[in-house]
């Protein structure tokens, strides 16, 4: 079992200039639980996990992950150090829609990069710990390869190793197979669903009901800037009660029907 | 009728005052990549009078043809009383020249680069230093390759210019050969076919790098 943290989101508001992208959010994600953010595009669910982990700065409200404040010094004060909100993020892996490996490096050295710059580890402990990781996702036996060689279901699993490789207590992932092949979605939600059963607390922005509804201890609906409910996924899923919720299931189920 | 004699005469003369066609375009390079890094920085900087200074920098040297600089470096120097040799200034001016375009090449690529990048190495908690030097930059170096050979490459053809302030480089000795010899046909095929050997050799260097940095 890992060591899991717990994410509590209290009043965070959001603005783009004028455009007010999250609206007084709150919600609570228990440690080792499994958290699925959906709804429409641009109701906010990216900016919102991307605020927990600061790489977007929220304007109000706070975010606590195991108690401590992310990004402030105190609730409305002024920025935490650099270096105090890089010690934070050592402990929280990320995942991105476009993977965001580094091109010139392969594999093994995506994977070994931060062991190596952030933990300090020495070449040769960081590769071994790479390999497992990369053995992890089942990609033992592309460890040399560079990212342009491997296919996109390939390069998220090895985007993942490089976040778990890492031994973070929080995974933040930002539609981790929206610019896969359909063909290609299952072995990243494979990887995901194993760490899941390991007791990972896991943020999910995603369009995989299936994914939600099977693994999500709880499902988060967000339309237009705003939480509109976060239950159970059954109840979320079959049974939802707000119009917001129905329409937009609706519409997912005609575009997945044929 | 064409002098095949003079012709090959002429690359004894011409290939010893090469040395400073090189010299100048080399040493003007290096400097160059170095001054353009500043700049570079500074154009990046998130201080103001840095941005200010770098688009400055960028503008008056890019705007002003390079022999007028050479011109005014040559008879700005001894006014404000500094005496140097002649090839130094040349040098000095080619490299300053080159930096106004390296940098806008370095920030090109820089800014060309994903967020993406970035994001992934801030994601885990990378200081701004790796996030530099193992991140952006070699990607950046990488791809601004084929611009910064590409700048190379005229800057050789530019430095025909430092002739202006008496440094005896292919273009000046090939008049003066062309002026002995009254061949100038002769003298100056055999120049343009030494510029053209160090431009090839320069243009299969940087392929051979290219090549080498390609993933």
């Amino acid at each position: 079992m890992v060591r899991a943290s717990s994410v509590e989101i209290r009043k965070v508001n959001k603005f783009y200039g004028p455009f007010h992208a999250l609206k007084d959010i709150d919600m609570s994600i228990e440690p080792g639980k499994v958290t699925c953010l959906i709804g429409p595009s641009g109701s906010g669910k990216s900016t919102l996990l991307r605020c927990v982990n600061f790489l977007e700065e929220y304007n109000s409200g706070e975010i606590l992950i195991d108690g401590e404040l992310i990004g402030y010094e105190t609730a409305g004060g002024k920025k935490m150090s650099s270096r105090r909100l890089r010690e934070m993020r050592r402990t929280i892996g990320m995942v991105f829609q476009q993977f965001n490996l580094w091109p010139h490096m392969t594999a093994l050295q995506n994977v070994a990069e931060g062991l190596i710059r952030v933990r300090g580890m020495a070449r040769a402990e960081a590769e071994t710990r790479a390999a497992d990781a990369l053995e992890k996702v089942g990609l033992g036996d592309r460890m040399g390869n560079h990212p342009s060689r491997l296919s996109g279901g390939q390069q998220q699993r090895v985007a993942i190793a490089r976040a778990i490789a890492m031994e973070p207590r929080l995974m933040l992932f930002d539609e981790p197979t929206s610019a896969l092949d359909p063909e290609l979605v299952g072995e990243v939600l494979t990887v995901m669903k194993a760490l899941a059963a390991e007791g990972m607390t896991m943020v999910v922005v995603t369009h995989e009901m299936g994914f939600a509804a099977h693994v999500a201890d709880q499902v988060a609906f967000m339309e237009q800037g705003e939480l509109v409910a976060v239950d159970a996924p059954a109840n979320i899923l079959h049974h939802p009660e707000d119009p917001r919720i129905q329409s937009f299931l609706r519409t997912y189920h005609e575009r997945n029907s044929f | 009728m064409f002098s095949w004699t003079t012709f090959g005469d002429s690359f004894i003369p011409l290939l010893w005052a090469a040395r400073f066609t090189v010299l100048v375009s080399g040493l003007g390079i290096l400097l160059g990549l170095v001054i353009g890094a500043l700049i570079c920085a500074a154009a990046l900087s998130p201080m103001k009078p840095l941005r200010l200074f770098a688009a400055l920098w960028v503008s008056f040297l890019r705007g002003v043809p390079l022999l007028v600089q050479l011109l005014l470096v040559y008879f700005l120097l001894p006014v404000i009383g500094i005496n140097v040799p002649a090839l130094v200034a040349a040098v000095v001016t080619v490299a300053i020249c080159a930096s106004a375009y390296i940098s806008e090449i370095w920030r090109g690529a820089i800014n060309a680069l994903p967020r993406g990048q970035t994001e992934a190495a801030k994601a885990i908690g990378m200081a701004p230093l790796p996030q530099w030097t193992r991140i952006i930059l070699p990607q950046a170096v990488t791809m601004s390759l084929p611009a910064l050979i590409n700048e190379l490459i005229l800057l050789v053809k530019a430095s025909s210019l430092v002739s202006v302030v008496g440094i005896m480089e292919i273009t000046r000795a090939s008049q003066a050969q062309a002026a002995t010899t009254f061949r100038p046909l002769e003298v100056y095929l055999a120049a343009a076919c030494i510029y053209l050997a160090i431009n090839l050799c320069l243009a299969g260097v940087g392929r051979w790098l290219e090549h080498r940095m390609a993933v």
